[in-house]
């Protein structure tokens, strides 16, 4: 029974995992999706940090008096990759805006939609000349 | 957790925004809990701040409601739950929280630990290992920060030309909210050099300060209406303030390389190792600071410019 404290971290990151993965297979606004990345996203920056903890530790910065530290590696990787996060979301958030500016929607159906009637007029175009019109 | 569920089950994209920062800020007090204190300052800055400005500036964009779902949810949710199990399986085995004798405590890190305060001269473990030890790691995240910019900054648009229009709207009305946000803004400037310098003794360095720093200006221009921000820091600015932050981090590399040393060894900045250390992380946290503030900034620009076009 005691190892349940000592993984429940790893189960709140599987479950936070869980439901950004859901968000991401499931939903069809493109936004919500970014939104479900982020959750699997900081899932994977709390599953580092647990691994790094250390009972008994402190926080790793030097002091006298105090000989147990927590990890730092995991710690210099997460803090890069959550600045490194925040860049990829803009990168993602501006292709959103311009698939909205090129499509007139952010919903994944209507745009598979758009697609395929684009592509099916552009066929019926193409079956016309005898060539395909690109 | 619940806050996540919420967040799914929401279509109102703003209220679904708005609790993915509440969720950062909690993950932030959950880093403080697991001592990590670096991160958790970061997670505070980055996740509930910015991103959120981000998410939020994008949504006047694209439109705030989400249209119902149209498929079934129970195949996803059998594929997810699957996955979960199996996930779920796997850290049955996975060392203990907080577990010294865990593989990860085994390689690199007691060797930080009991060396960095001597051969780096700083008390900020994370910094050491962030600016010297991972030098290479933290430039090759500094290009990506670069890159994903700049990329943004070619899907939207530059705008490097024509005058900022200055506009009014309605929060510009809200003189309790001017006054506050005027006595704030320094403030917020003034914390963010701290956290730039003294990133070496406490928690902090050049992510964190970049990013505290470009909120600084990201309120102003929210508060102040558009194009007040603009005409204090002029966007045209911001990519050759990133390339430079880039170029001071290699600069510092390829001056170590001329003096004889390895790429981003730090000990030929100086006679003094230990004070050549020193002076190597603060420049390279210096060039970090000024990469992600101008990223930040230039991100923002981008989004919040595309509004008033359209």
């Amino acid at each position: 029974m005691n190892e349940i404290p000592g993984l429940f971290n790893y189960w709140v990151v599987v479950f936070l995992m869980m439901a950004g993965f859901y968000v991401v297979i499931s939903q069809g606004n493109l936004v919500k999706k970014l939104v479900g990345l982020g959750l699997f996203q900081a899932s994977v920056f709390i599953l580092y940090i647990t691994m790094g903890n250390l009972s008994g530790g402190q926080a790793p910065i030097v002091t006298e008096g105090i000989f147990i530290y927590s990890n730092p590696l995991p710690h210099v990787l997460i803090l890069t990759a959550i600045v490194v996060g925040v860049a990829t979301t803009a990168v993602g958030l501006a292709l959103i805006i311009r698939i909205h500016e090129a499509y007139g929607s952010v919903e994944e159906d209507e745009i598979h939609a758009l697609d395929t009637a684009d592509d099916e007029a552009r066929l019926k175009e193409g079956a016309g000349r005898g060539e395909s019109s690109e | 957790m619940l806050i996540a569920i919420a967040a799914i089950r929401m279509r109102d994209l703003f209220g679904v925004v708005i609790l993915f920062g509440v969720y950062s800020l909690l993950t932030a007090v959950l880093f403080m809990d697991l001592d990590a204190v670096d991160v958790a300052f970061t997670e505070a800055a980055v996740g509930a701040g910015v991103t959120t400005v981000l998410l939020l500036s994008s949504l006047r964009l694209t439109g705030r409601w989400e249209a119902p779902p149209k498929h079934n949810p129970l195949f996803s949710l059998l594929v997810v739950g699957v996955t979960g199990a199996a996930l779920v399986y796997a850290t049955l085995d996975a060392p203990l929280l907080g577990d010294p004798t865990a593989p990860v405590h085994k390689h690199v890190a007691p060797r930080y630990l009991q060396e960095a305060a001597g051969e780096v001269g700083m008390p900020n473990i994370v910094t050491a290992v962030l600016a010297s030890y991972r030098g290479y790691d933290t430039f090759g995240e500094t290009l990506v920060v670069f890159t994903a910019g700049l990329a943004v900054l070619l899907l939207l648009g530059f705008q490097e030309k024509g005058n900022p229009r200055i506009e009014t709207s309605a929060i510009q009305e809200q003189v309790v909210l001017k006054v506050v946000v005027k006595l704030l803004i320094p403030l917020i400037l003034l914390y963010a050099l701290y956290v730039q310098f003294h990133g070496d003794f406490g928690a902090g360095g050049g992510f964190q300060a970049g990013v505290i720093f470009a909120t600084g200006f990201i309120l102003y221009d929210m508060v102040f209406g558009a194009g007040n921000a603009r005409s204090v820091m002029p966007a045209a600015w911001l990519p050759r303030l990133a390339a430079l932050g880039v170029l001071i981090y290699g600069g510092v590399g390829v001056y170590s390389m001329l003096a004889g040393k390895a790429f981003l060894d730090y000990s030929a900045l100086s006679s003094d190792p230990v004070h050549g250390q020193h002076l190597g992380v603060l420049l390279v946290e210096l060039g970090v600071g000024i990469t992600v503030f101008s990223i930040v900034l230039a991100i923002f620009y981008a989004l919040s410019g595309r509004r008033r076009q359209s």
